[in-house]
């Protein structure tokens, strides 16, 4: 098949070259299909089905400035029980922290098959040289962390410079080594639903394991909508390469309620084939507790008192 | 540690993930067990009645009326009666009061009511409490409004109601339908007789509780229940004005009829919309409007998106994306929440459908229909979508109302054009591109009532609807919807 005619170096999307290859998207009917899914009701057994499986699918989220060693290790804890009186608890997928906090999330969930994940290439912002991304990353690799949470750089997105942040995933890919990569778009500074779908294209193509929603650090992290759109081009993706791509919705969501929701979407989307924590990740700090008490409540039919479960 | 381990490596996940059922309850709505017809206020015995059922089961619901002709002559009497003697001279800020109390009333009532018109009609419960009961309040809201403004609406034409309107309307939505005919008529000052359609009569008859309740004059509403013949007698009575809702077929028959008598009508008749899907388009979301333009509400929609029309160069991801779309339809319990596609009306429907769709089979039309098990009692029919069809097919032309979509292609915008308005019909038509200039230059050139840009099926009570062609004439709602209600003086 020819060569379609070669955009902006870092555009080589792993797409058969045809048109229309980014595509756009209608924000209003993005939203309605989004709110649609949302209405699902979800009760009984398939609820707690769902429950489960969020916490299974659930990054535990530190990223604080006051983090230390003492609640990175209760937080780890937690990954690994979630809920200490109850054994049919699953674990959470992972513990996600800053570099700094690495080796202690690391020394405590060694062989738990708990994952132990860490943001890196200048957190939040992204706004730094790219060897000092590439330095921290190799670093965090280096001691331990499975999987890397780096973000894009906006500023060079939204300037244009699609080849600069292409680059940079690309380079961060090769510095994480055997790690799963997940790349960060900071949807709510990408201002549109058309260039959410152009970065996650474009991380896609540089070889995000993951494409993340937010960094948490900002209001107007995932949504439902904008999860969608990620969603359709992960789907995209697939139905033409058959590369499956992971998802994470992070930050916002608090509700055991918004987290079927968003595992409404997924199934609806995606297929039963990405119900599993090797492709979809929740990312979240005080979502587990209201799973946990759903979950004692859909098998007991009563609701118990926040003080029956940890806080860490 | 170690156990826990394993476990949460087990994979939970099964290959699917079956919803566990969320039936809507019906104890909220009292059915009783025969309805007369209300007429003048009260409930008058029925000489006839036949039996309603609810088409996702065949359940036996109530025994209701068949109207003989005497007996709509006696309600159009009633009707004359309360137009003549208070209600025509009520100023309009009055009528308003009834009309917003109906509308709060409905409000108040909804979940019984899209309960009912789900048991009653077939369609999805989460249709009918999003789509028809909203709207139907909201046309009374709407209407309400307009009452005491008709002088503003027409200046320096002094209008005024032109007396009883005998209105006749379709099962696809019928409580919705309901609302389009009596909020304009009333806001003009006209007292009206309705039928409801055979197959669908309960919401109807449940609104009468809702007329006594509103305090509405006895007799300004009357509601005649039957099938065709009683609609004939509403047609021969002694009505002012026939507003009608249903089949291009009845709808010449009643012009006919009509012909030389004065009374005025309006039609609203079939449709074989096209939807036109550019390949500039936002494809993910047009495919969801193309499945929401067609199978909504089962395809019983006069203005459905039968007819897809494709752009050639994305014809093939679009119709794998619509396939792939078509595998989530949740068909079934139309009580269920989370149905997405409920049962076929009646089995007159259901034969009527399998006839056009084996027909196009036979033409050479390549079928697709998702995997989906159908309930065995009940009338039921799978989404199907058509591949491979030829603007001649039967499939193409003739309006199938059912959850049937026939996929054609064009190259350019000028064929998309020709291929779109050559049809009888012209009812409405959708455009999906992100180019703002053709959805401009297509629209201007579409011979159709409606004309959805990256959206399909949507309503709204302040926007007039109707058709071109052998999709009927007038307009329902919007300050256009007054105007068959109202004669206008020099």
């Amino acid at each position: 098949m020819a060569q379609a005619p070669v955009l902006a170096r870092g555009f080589e999307l792993p797409l058969e070259p045809r048109l229309p290859r980014i595509g756009s998207v209608d924000a209003v009917a993005l939203e309605a299909r989004a709110d649609s899914l949302a209405k699902r009701s979800i009760k009984k057994e398939a609820k707690l089905f769902a429950l489960e499986l969020a916490i299974r699918m659930t990054d535990l989220t530190t990223l604080e400035g006051a983090d230390t060693p003492g609640k990175v290790h209760a937080l780890a804890t937690k990954a690994v029980r979630p809920d200490p009186t109850d054994e049919s608890i699953p674990s959470c997928a992972a513990l996600c922290v800053y570099p700094n906090l690495v080796p202690t999330a690391v020394a405590r969930l060694r062989g738990t098959g708990v994952k132990v994940a860490s943001v890196a290439t200048a957190f939040p912002s992204g706004q730094s040289p790219l060897d000092v991304k590439v330095r921290e990353t190799e670093e965090v690799v280096s001691m331990g962390a499975d999987e890397v949470d780096m973000v894009i750089d906006r500023g060079a997105f939204l300037s244009g410079r699609y080849a600069k942040v292409y680059d940079e995933i690309v380079q961060v890919k090769q510095a994480c080594g055997d790690a799963h990569l997940k790349v960060i778009l900071e949807v709510a500074e990408l201002g549109t639903y058309d260039n959410v779908r152009r970065a996650s294209l474009l991380a896609i193509a540089a070889g995000a394991d993951f494409i993340k929603t937010s960094t948490g650090k900002l209001s107007g992290a995932a949504t439902l909508p904008v999860t969608l759109c990620m969603l359709e081009a992960i789907r995209d993706v697939h139905e033409e390469t058959g590369r499956m791509v992971g998802m994470k919705p992070a930050g916002g969501i608090r509700q055991a309620k918004q987290a079927v929701q968003y595992l409404v979407q997924l199934y609806e989307t995606l297929g039963a084939e990405w119900l599993t924590p090797d492709l979809y990740r929740i990312g979240a700090s005080t979502l587990l507790n209201d799973v946990l008490m759903q979950i004692r409540k859909e098998r007991t039919g009563r609701y118990q008192s926040p003080d029956y479960f940890t806080v860490d | 540690m170690t156990d826990l381990e394993k476990k949460s490596r087990q994979a939970l996940v099964p290959s699917d993930w079956d919803y566990a059922p969320a039936p809507e309850s019906r104890e909220i709505v009292r059915i009783e067990e025969r309805y007369g017809h209300f007429v003048g206020g009260e409930w008058l015995q029925p000489r006839e009645t036949y039996t309603t059922i609810a088409p996702a089961s065949e359940e036996p619901l109530a025994e209701v009326g068949q109207a003989t002709a005497e007996e709509v002559q006696g309600a159009i009497a009633t009707a004359r009666d309360a137009f003549e003697n208070g209600w025509s001279a009520l100023p309009g800020s009055e009528r308003a009061k009834y009309l917003f109390r109906i509308a709060r009333i409905l409000q108040e009532r909804s979940r019984e009511f899209a309960v009912l018109e789900s048991l009653n009609g077939g369609k999805p419960i989460k249709e009918s409490r999003d789509v028809d009961l909203p709207l139907a309040a909201a046309h009374f809201f709407y209407y309400a409004g307009w009452a005491d403004k008709l002088e503003y609406a027409f200046p320096n034409r002094r209008p005024r109601p032109v007396g009883v309107a005998g209105q006749i309307i379709p099962w696809n939505f019928p409580l919705l339908m309901l609302a389009w005919k009596i909020a304009p008529a009333l806001a003009a000052g006209n007292t009206v007789v309705l039928k409801p359609a055979e197959t669908t009569p309960l919401t109807a008859l449940l609104f009468c509780d809702v007329v006594r309740q509103a305090e509405l004059p006895p007799g300004v509403v009357n509601i005649v229940t039957g099938d065709g013949r009683a609609g004939a007698a509403i047609v021969e009575g002694d009505v002012d004005k026939i507003a009608f809702t249903g089949s291009t077929e009845v709808g010449k028959a009643i012009q006919r009829e009509l012909a030389g008598t004065g009374k005025r009508l309006t039609l609203e008749l079939g449709g074989k919309a096209a939807n036109i899907v550019f390949d500039d388009c936002a494809l993910d979301q047009a495919v969801e409007g193309i499945v929401n333009g067609i199978y909504f509400n089962q395809g019983h929609v006069c203005c459905a998106g039968s007819r897809l029309l494709v752009q050639e160069s994305i014809h093939e991801d679009v119709v794998k994306k619509l396939k792939r779309r078509m595998k989530t339809l949740r068909v079934g319990d139309p009580l269920d929440k989370n149905t997405d596609v409920g049962a076929i009306n009646s089995r007159a429907q259901l034969e009527k459908i399998q006839e056009l769709v084996a027909a196009g089979e036979d033409e050479g039309a390549e079928i697709y229909q998702p995997p989906c098990r159908l309930p065995e009692k009940g009338y039921w029919f799978a989404p199907t979508v058509f591949t491979n069809v030829a603007q001649s097919y039967r499939i193409a032309q003739e309006e199938i109302f059912g959850p049937v979509l026939s996929v054609l292609t064009f190259r350019t915008p000028a064929e998309a054009v020709e291929k779109a308005n050559n049809t009888p019909y012209g009812l409405s038509a959708g455009i999906w591109t992100e180019k703002g200039s053709r959805i401009l230059w297509m629209a201007e050139r579409m011979r159709a009532g409606v004309v959805w840009a990256n959206t399909f099926n949507r309503f709204d009570p302040a926007s007039p609807f109707g058709g071109y062609k052998e999709s009927g004439f007038g307009r329902e709602g919007g300050r256009h919807g007054l105007e068959p209600y109202l004669e206008f003086q020099p």
